[in-house]
């Protein structure tokens, strides 16, 4: 039998024995022969994950729930496969950071936000609480097992016991003294602990051959191996039931699923799984064993588990037993003593192996996240004065220590009998849950902010306390019951196990799904909302790109900083473009004999190349500065750049919009000379149209002017001769007149200030008024003119004044070039589709091919090479299309049958297309 | 013996006008209406001046002008051309194809007159 | 040390996307059942077997960075 005190200085001694690995690992450190430098010390001490929990809780689940427990396990492994990816980023930013805890790599990520340190700091605490609890359950339940005897478990009624004599104080106060002296002893920078580390992998060894002793004896001494234990289940009607548990279990897979996914982020999330794998990392090469070790680790943890549990219940049967004691009490009923003190020191050093180093990490988060910058804030005089901080931080910590571990004692005396022990576990697991989405986030999206990360953090983690942390209060009492129930104040659709009506899922699996949804929701849709400051940009780049340094440890020879060729490659592409940048550097690499710019040694000349190179884009002196401060060591000045970044990439833009001007500026030009060259056109014929016009006025005001001052001069002219000079005199002055209106007349229409009355126009009408008009021609040359108008011609819009100079025109032009006496002219009018077509034909010469196009220029006339001048200004015909041309119709000319010429036009007609017309009149013959 | 004079011009009227002119002072007239009659008339007629239109069908003033000087037989053939173009490039063109003066109309018919004389010398 | 090769990445990344399949529904619900190996329920006996499997898997791509 072990008698209490036996108990006690078992414990006492492992403890010491823990302090003296500790002490000597820190002593080892401090001589630089690092024990821990070692990636199977790095991998087993990742085993502090396996607490009191696993020890006796995973056993206490496997009897109530079969499998239900692997996921806490199979969730890291599945983690340990990204953990190359993940967990190594993250290792290389906190030290190139020099981050120290979660809260100051959240903070950090986010601007190096105080408010974000505090708040990561806060639910950590909160959350870690009832963790530590747990552990104190576990180790008082089993010292007093083991000292009492009792088949009761693990339950100890301690919520009566007065708190001094309660085993959970004292083991408490002895945790956090051994803590203190654990972890504070002295400050180190990067607060590591290469001692503790040194322990944490002893006991994680310890916990192990512990289990696995228990684990065999169970097995192999008290039922005869593991098909003997199953096959007896199978005829235990519960336990045959677990067999296949999943399908049946409350939210089964579900369930399952999401438990699994928690514990993945617990592996990375606890404050002392971040701090053993992230900050007591010495070298990131461990990783690769830390990967398979750790699950292997804990597969062996957990081979005989089921065993045990599945024998304990067996053997004790359903009644009163508790599962989570079955380690101990399974020996202890097989009077093996040994075996059950071995368990005992095995539970112990898994309840303060965790402990000791969550706590260590919470105190360090508590002082340099929530005190020191509160105390900076509000006492910063009294900061300045003290010329020795260490000793402050020192009491800080210790005070924070003492005060975790207290807080974890007061929630066991609240709530921790009312659950089992792996359940209180979820309980914090769902917290630390909370750190995934903005951690991660910040390692893989430069676009997550500060904003974001706080909405984040805080919606998750007020969901958790409002569904897992109050309603555990509530369960033991110390909040009514009707508020799990009914929801507060009756309210039922905020019942916190049902949460908007959700109900029917284990209480963990319903508060992550709330909690996750409110913190991915609340950071990404604040995130986008917000625009990160320069500070977060920076830091945000610092954490994402942390990869694309690669080989930067190499401090170089003649070159201060640590310039690598992807660095020097991204700072070109900045200013010079990526294509541009890569040609450089291949071309440079070149020139120094090397293959391509992958070759290329990032020392002082690359670094010099590359500042000549950027100084043809922003100048000397900054790309000097630019470089020094991308490519030193100097890290701060990050912010510094990425104003000037701003600033170049600003310039660079204002460059493309000047060049694009200057492009849009020479296109101007170029139309602007052709439209020039167009102009001088345009000009010339302008010219040329003057002085013809001035040549035709020229022409008849001669003879006027002539014959006027020879009648003036020769008074004594015949009368005959003087009639005749004054017929001249009189007829070119009608020429000129003549010539001046239809010159204006032109000049008019084709700018367009004619005046149109546009109405509508009966054609027929017109052509008759025409031919009565020009009927004079005709009969002196006796030249019949034939009238010929078809049926059913609508009217047309059109001025009829106009229309009418046309019709006069061309009948003009008719009379004047038929022969007298055989010449004959037809003026006929039809209807094509919805145009109204007017042809005036004649029998004279013709219009030779050439001429066709000739005859519609101003002052052309068909018959220049022909001798005799015809009458006329050569101006009729061009003003003719013009009209026409005006009122959308079309004027040309074609050969009429036989010899002549048949000058026609079409004009649109109505749309109506009624008919203004009356029957075809007989032709008409003059 | 009387001078002759030939009248190129395409322009019955002033034809006229510049004819019964001529006639006034006494001088034998002939009446061509374009420049190839011109040439011909020149060859048979023989004239001491031609008064020129310069715009005239088929072989326009120029030419003819071209044509007599590039004749030395009528070297002594006086040339005025007439014309309604009045621009300095016009007349530097005249006078350059070699004629002895360049007329603008509408013209004063005293003149033209003087002119005439002058250069047959009178 | 070098930046994670993006073909280690990549077997990683299938790999995890393996075992999240492999250790939940659908999967996980062929062996849900009331059948044993060696003795033992299939249940248990793959989830042991192909947790070691994974364990070995990762060692196998990790093993050579």
């Amino acid at each position: 039998m072990n008698g209490g005190p036996a108990i006690i200085v078992a414990a006492l001694a492992y403890l010491g024995l823990l302090f003296a690995i500790a002490y000597y690992g820190d002593r080892r450190a401090d001589q630089g022969r690092s024990l821990i430098a070692n990636p199977y010390i790095y991998a087993l001490s990742l085993g502090v994950y396996a607490t009191a929990w696993t020890f006796y809780g995973s056993v206490g689940r496997a009897a109530a729930d079969g499998v239900g427990f692997l996921p806490i396990y199979i969730g890291p492994t599945l983690m340990m496969v990204l953990w190359w990816v993940v967990v190594r980023k993250i290792v290389r930013i906190s030290k190139g950071n020099r981050i120290t805890s979660l809260a100051d790599f959240v903070s950090s990520r986010y601007g190096k936000s105080a408010l974000i340190a505090g708040l990561v700091t806060l639910i950590a605490v909160v959350g870690i609480v009832p963790y530590i609890a747990l552990q104190l359950k576990a180790i008082a339940g089993s010292y007093t097992l083991l000292v009492s005897h009792h088949d009761a478990g693990l339950v100890a009624h301690h919520q009566t016991v007065p708190v001094l004599a309660d085993t959970a104080f004292w083991m408490a106060i002895l945790l956090a003294v051994f803590t203190i002296l654990f972890g504070t002893r002295h400050l180190d920078a990067s607060e590591r602990h290469e001692g503790m580390v040194a322990a944490i992998a002893f006991e994680s060894l310890v916990k192990l051959v512990a289990f696995l002793v228990v684990g065999v004896f169970v097995t192999y001494g008290v039922y005869n191996g593991v098909g003997d234990i199953f096959s007896r289940a199978a005829e235990h009607p519960r336990l045959s039931s677990l067999f296949a548990p999943l399908g049946g279990a409350a939210g089964g897979y579900v369930n399952w699923a999401w438990l699994t996914l928690l514990s993945m982020l617990a592996i990375m999330f606890l404050p002392r799984q971040f701090q053993i794998a992230v900050v007591e990392n010495v070298n990131e090469r461990h990783l690769t064993k830390a990967v398979w070790i750790f699950p292997l680790y804990m597969l062996a943890m957990n081979v005989f588990v089921v065993p045990i549990a599945f024998g304990g219940v067996i053997h004790f049967g359903d009644a009163g037993a508790d599962p989570d004691s079955f380690v101990l009490t399974l020996p202890m009923a097989h009077g093996q003593e040994a075996i059950a003190m071995l368990v005992f020191i095995g539970g112990l050093s898994a309840a303060t192996g965790m402990v000791i180093v969550e706590t260590i990490a919470l105190s360090t988060m508590v002082c340099n996240d929530l005190v020191v910058p509160i105390l900076l804030r509000t006492r910063a005089t009294y900061v300045a004065a003290q010329k020795d901080m260490t000793r402050l931080l020192l009491a800080i910590r210790r005070g924070a220590i003492v005060a975790v571990v207290l807080l974890g004692y007061l929630y066991f005396r609240l709530a921790g009998e009312a659950y089992a022990l792996v359940a209180i576990g979820l309980i914090s697991f769902a917290a630390v849950a909370q750190f995934a989405p903005a951690v991660i986030a910040g390692i893989y999206w430069k676009g997550a902010t500060r904003a974001g990360a706080l909405a984040g953090l805080s919606a998750g983690f007020a969901v958790w306390l409002y569904t897992l942390l109050l309603p555990s209060f509530a369960k033991s009492g110390w909040l009514p019951a009707s508020f799990v129930e009914h929801g507060p104040f009756g309210v039922e659709l905020l019942r916190p196990y049902a949460l908007f009506g959700l109900a029917g899922f284990p209480e963990i699996t319903h508060a992550m799904m709330w909690s996750m949804i409110a913190n991915i929701g609340a950071l990404c849709v604040v995130s986008v909302m917000t625009r990160a400051d320069l500070a977060q940009q920076a830091q945000a780049a610092r954490f994402v790109d942390v990869f694309r340094h690669a080989d930067g440890e190499h401090a170089l020879p003649d070159w201060k900083g640590r310039a690598s060729i992807p660095d020097v490659e991204a700072l070109l592409a900045r200013f010079l473009g990526r294509e541009r940048a890569q040609s450089a550097l291949e071309a440079y690499a070149q020139r120094r004999g090397f293959r391509s710019l992958r070759e290329l040694p990032a020392d002082a000349g690359l670094v010099q190349f590359a500042e000549t190179a950027m100084s043809g884009a922003i100048g000397g002196a900054s790309a000097r500065i630019m470089v020094a401060a991308t490519l030193s060591e100097d890290a701060p000045s990050m912010e510094q750049v990425m104003a000037m970044l701003d600033e170049a990439s600003q310039a660079m833009a204002e460059r493309r919009e000047l060049e694009q001007k200057s492009r849009e500026l020479t296109a101007a030009t170029e139309e602007l000379r052709a439209a020039n060259v167009r102009l001088t056109e345009l000009d010339r014929m302008k010219d040329d149209f003057v002085s013809t016009v001035t040549h035709e006025l020229r022409t008849p005001l001669t003879s006027i002017r002539a014959f006027s001052e020879i009648l003036h001069d020769n008074p004594d002219i015949d009368t005959a001769e003087r009639q005749r000079f004054l017929a001249i005199i009189i007829q070119e002055s009608e020429r000129l007149t003549r010539l001046i209106n239809q010159v204006l007349d032109l000049a008019k229409l084709e700018s367009g200030r004619a005046e149109w009355r546009v109405v509508d126009v009966d054609v027929p009408a017109v052509v008759r008024d025409a031919a009565d008009a020009t009927g004079q021609l005709f009969s002196a040359k006796e030249v019949p003119l034939d009238v010929r108008i078809a049926t059913g011609i609508p009217p047309v819009r059109a001025d009829r004044d106009r229309l009418l100079q046309v019709l006069i025109n061309l009948l003009s032009n008719a009379a004047k070039f038929v022969d007298a006496g055989t010449g004959r002219v037809t003026v006929d009018v039809g209807r094509d589709g919805g145009n109204v077509v007017v042809g005036v034909t004649d029998n004279g010469p013709g219009i030779a091919a050439d001429d066709r196009a000739i005859i519609f220029e101003k002052f052309r006339q068909a018959g220049d090479t022909m001798t005799g001048k015809p009458a006329g200004t050569g101006l009729g015909l061009p003003i003719s299309r013009q009209i026409v041309e005006h009122l959308g119709g079309r004027l040309w000319v074609e050969n009429a049958p036989g010899r002549g010429a048949r000058f026609a036009f079409s004009v649109p007609a109505c749309a109506d297309g009624s008919t203004a017309v009356p029957p075809a009149e007989p032709a008409r013959v003059r | 013996m009387a001078k002759r004079i030939l009248i190129a011009d395409d322009e019955p009227n002033i034809v006229a006008s510049l004819e019964f002119l001529m006639k006034q002072k006494g001088y034998e007239v002939r009446v061509v209406d374009n420049g190839k009659d011109a040439l011909d008339a020149i060859a048979s007629f023989t004239p001491d001046l031609v008064l020129l239109d310069v715009m005239m069908p088929a072989v326009g003033g120029y030419e003819v002008a071209q044509q007599v000087r590039a004749n030395p037989a009528w070297a002594g053939i006086r040339i005025v051309m007439l014309s309604a173009k009045g621009r300095d490039v016009e007349v530097s063109k005249g006078m350059a194809v070699g004629a002895d003066a360049y007329v603008t109309k509408p013209f004063a018919t005293r003149d033209l007159v003087a002119k005439v004389k002058e250069l047959l010398g009178e | 040390m070098k930046t994670p090769s993006t073909s280690t990445t990549a077997r990683l990344a299938v790999l995890f996307a393996i075992g999240l399949v492999a250790f939940n529904y659908p999967v996980i619900a062929l062996f849900d059942r009331a059948a044993t190996a060696f003795g033992i329920p299939v249940l248990y006996v793959y989830i042991f077997g192909a947790w070691a499997a994974l364990i070995a898997l990762v060692a196998a791509i990790i093993g050579r960075p």
